[in-house]
């Protein structure tokens, strides 16, 4: 046998189909269809059904019909879902800056080299492990208005004469739960900004400290710019996780007190399945998204600009 | 499996026979040899799954459990019950009815039924047999159970609503018992506050403490959400008038009960941090059960009362009231009214009550005689619950409005926010009907 016969075989077994499966495009589609086929069935379909829901007046037990933009007509006349919308605002911009700004300096302690630095990281993670309902029961205990252990250590110091009413107004409620998400967040940013922090070459702060780089300097000038593309995919992950939360709201608070602490998602969630109400549920969900777009574009095309990650000033 | 007929209904129910006599129960009806049967034929090999309210009295499960195991042991049915959280049940009955998958009865809360009716089979032969074996439902239960003449639910009872207090506190405030009517019932709370021992009653979103104290009390004052055409009404003096009385009785809870959800109030109260509120019979029950020697000692200084009646001159309760349902995706449909019929019969509904020291109340007439009323006078005032109940969405009717006013807690936001402070009783209630013509204009 020779190598021509090799490479040109006279009868090839599947004649158009391997001609067909030699093609690259075809090729490409191919190895991408698993995956298509998983985001279509799991991502597109819901969106899309939830987007389409929001356009009609399906309620539990009955499909709907179409109706246009009547629910967003309703809801933009409903003070109650502005309420929601300006709640979840301040919720993600609190909870992901506070989030960030521990994060990253529990990351900077993390990135030194401490004893027991395998275990402190380790515990460093358990607030992101412990599932989200426990933990928002715990604190639902520890900001209950008779029982709270921190009203009750600080009423055995001394140093108030009454219980502290964590949830009983408006803003003493918001604040509550922001920490709450803050504490389960913080692991999540430290741990993935540490990762990246551990992909700078140290080199880089000895050259700095050489030109005289003070540790701020080196910090906003190498470490920030470095850094900024893991900031970028973990800021977005994590305004998207907080915008979107749910579970937190509903085990402390239930949106109370008077809807104080309801985000879209609650409210979406209350409204759609104990009050029936599919199509306005829906609705409150699609709102959601311009505001989940927007974060996303933020975080990829203001945080990734190239002449950051180079060191440069802004255009 | 077998078919339960006439005979074997006779057979089975011969071991009960005693307990349903003994306990009085049926002395007033027909003799046995003329009572209403109900031959439903349940299908052969059925199995169902049931979803019902998790517990708040132990004795509530345990004999529901026992009676389940009866109802398999007598027909070869097996049955597999769940328990869901209060909160969570409503949603789970809506996504089964929605998807037309999931447990072949639930036993949902208030106008679940009036949510889905095309969901539901017509369960009137149970519906038509009960209220001719057992001295007739109320009448707010025909609400709940009916619609266009058919019965879609069947109620199983209400877990209630009670002024629960302490009865060396009240003394202390100089009253002798609670008040029965609105002045006094403030006068006694504002009392008991002077002397250290505030009130306190749920004002977060809490699905059955806050609906149910709140609606009671604009209802007692002649408010209402919607007339009878279902026109939203709520924006009106006799609502402003009930808002002005909440802000005054507010005034004497224990601080943070505008966050207070279900549980909250009876943590509170069992701590001794409260000394009157409006609850179930669970807070007796947990103390008369505590193994803890405090908790166990308050039983006997807690004390029982009806609701006051308002201005309005009628009772106007409000009570968790649970339906049963079955699915029409059910595969078998006769076993699953079969199973609602035998746990309403007083062979198994007695006991069951008697377990549970009352803390759901009958929807059945002749139940009113049931042993657990009279065995301890604390839990007489639980009795005629549904007899005293309005209903969700009063003076309208029941379906999705109703239903999608009272999940967005429009009454229970409206009180809070005018008790609180928080708004006027006026801009209270102007919100209010905002809120509730959204639902009600569809």
């Amino acid at each position: 046998m020779t190598a021509d016969k090799i490479s040109r075989p006279e009868h090839p077994p599947f004649g158009a189909m391997a001609e067909l499966l030699n093609h690259r495009a075809v090729l490409s589609v191919l190895f991408m269809l698993p995956a298509a086929s998983i985001l279509l069935l799991f991502l597109t379909y819901p969106l899309g059904l939830g987007i389409w829901m929001g356009f009609t007046d399906a309620r539990v037990g009955r499909p709907g019909i179409f109706i246009g933009l009547e629910n967003y007509f309703s809801l933009f006349d409903d003070d109650v879902f502005w309420l929601a919308v300006f709640n979840t605002l301040v919720y993600t911009i609190v909870a992901t800056v506070a989030k960030f700004g521990l994060g990253m300096w529990l990351a900077l302690l993390l990135n030194h080299s401490l004893p027991f630095k395998a275990f402190i990281r380790a515990i460093v993670l358990l607030p992101y492990i412990v599932p989200t309902v426990l933990s928002a029961i715990a604190f639902w205990w520890i900001y209950d208005p008779q029982f709270s252990i921190i009203s009750w250590s600080l009423h055995r110091l001394g140093l108030i004469d009454t219980y502290i009413d964590f949830l009983g107004t408006p803003w003493n409620a918001r604040w509550s739960v922001i920490i709450a998400n803050v504490w389960r967040g913080i692991p999540f940013v430290a741990i993935c900004l540490l990762a990246g922090l551990q992909t700078i070459s140290p080199s880089l702060y000895e050259a700095a400290a050489l030109d005289g780089a003070t540790q701020w300097q080196r910090f906003r000038y190498v470490t920030v710019p470095l850094l900024m593309p893991i900031l970028a995919v973990v800021l977005t992950f994590s305004v998207l996780f907080t915008f979107t939360d749910f579970q937190l709201i509903y085990a402390i608070t239930r949106g109370g007190p008077l809807n104080s602490t309801h985000l879209m998602a609650t409210l979406a969630f209350q409204r759609a399945i104990p009050g029936g109400d599919l199509g306005q549920g829906a609705a409150i969900s699609t709102a959601m998204v311009p505001f989940l777009i927007a974060a996303t574009l933020f975080s990829y095309y203001g945080l990734q600009r190239r002449q950051w990650q180079q060191g440069g000033a802004d255009e | 499996m077998k078919d339960l007929t006439r005979r074997d209904s006779l057979k089975l129910g011969a071991a009960s026979l005693a307990a349903g006599v003994g306990l009085g129960i049926g002395r007033e009806m027909p003799a046995r040899a003329q009572e209403p049967m109900l031959d439903l034929k349940p299908e052969k090999d059925a199995s169902l799954r049931v979803l019902r309210p998790a517990k708040f009295v132990a004795g509530d499960e345990k004999l529901w459990l026992e009676n389940t195991a009866k109802y398999t042991q007598q027909t070869g049915i097996k049955v597999k019950v769940e328990s869901q959280s209060w909160e969570d049940l409503r949603p789970k009955a809506a996504v089964a009815a929605n998807v037309g998958k999931g447990p072949d009865i639930v036993y949902g809360f208030y106008d679940d039924a009036h949510q889905y009716p095309d969901k539901l089979i017509d369960v009137s032969e149970v519906g038509n047999y009960l209220d001719k074996k057992y001295g007739g439902w109320y009448d707010v239960c025909r609400r709940f159970g009916m619609r266009d003449g058919k019965w879609i639910a069947i109620p199983l009872g209400a877990a209630g609503a009670r002024i629960v207090y302490r009865i060396s506190h009240l003394k202390e405030a100089g009253f002798d018992a609670w008040p029965s009517d609105f002045d006094g019932m403030l006068k006694a709370s504002q009392g008991l506050a002077a002397k250290g021992h505030p009130g306190g009653l749920a004002l977060g979103n809490a699905v059955g403490d806050a609906n149910t104290w709140c609606h009671w009390l604009v209802w007692s004052f002649g408010g209402r959400m919607v007339d009878e055409k279902d026109q939203v009404v709520i924006n009106s003096p006799e609502t402003i008038k009930a808002l002005e009385y909440a802000k005054e009785l507010y005034k004497s809870f224990a601080p943070g009960t505008l966050s207070w959800l279900d549980p909250s109030n009876n943590k509170a109260f069992l701590d001794g941090q409260i000394s009157w509120t409006i609850n179930g019979i669970s807070i007796y029950y947990t103390s008369k059960n505590s193994k803890d020697e405090k908790i166990k000692a308050m039983a006997d200084d807690i004390g029982h009362a009806i609701l006051p009646i308002g201005p309005v001159g009628h009772p106007t309760e409000l009570h968790l009231t649970v339906p049963a349902m079955v699915f029409a995706y059910t595969k078998y449909p006769n076993a699953a009214k079969d199973y609602i019929r035998f746990m309403l019969e007083k062979e198994q509904y007695v006991p069951w009550q008697e377990a549970s020291i009352g803390y759901f109340s009958q929807p059945l007439r002749a139940y009113e005689k049931s042993p657990v009323w009279t065995s301890d006078p604390k839990h007489t005032p639980y009795r005629d619950l549904m007899a005293n109940m309005l209903w969700p969405g009063y003076a309208g009717s029941l379906g999705y409005a109703s239903a999608g006013v009272m999940a967005d807690f429009v009454m229970v936001n409206m009180v809070a926010q005018a008790a609180s402070g928080a708004k006027s009783p006026q801009d209270a209630a102007a919100e209010a009907q905002k809120r509730a013509e959204r639902y009600y204009k569809l």
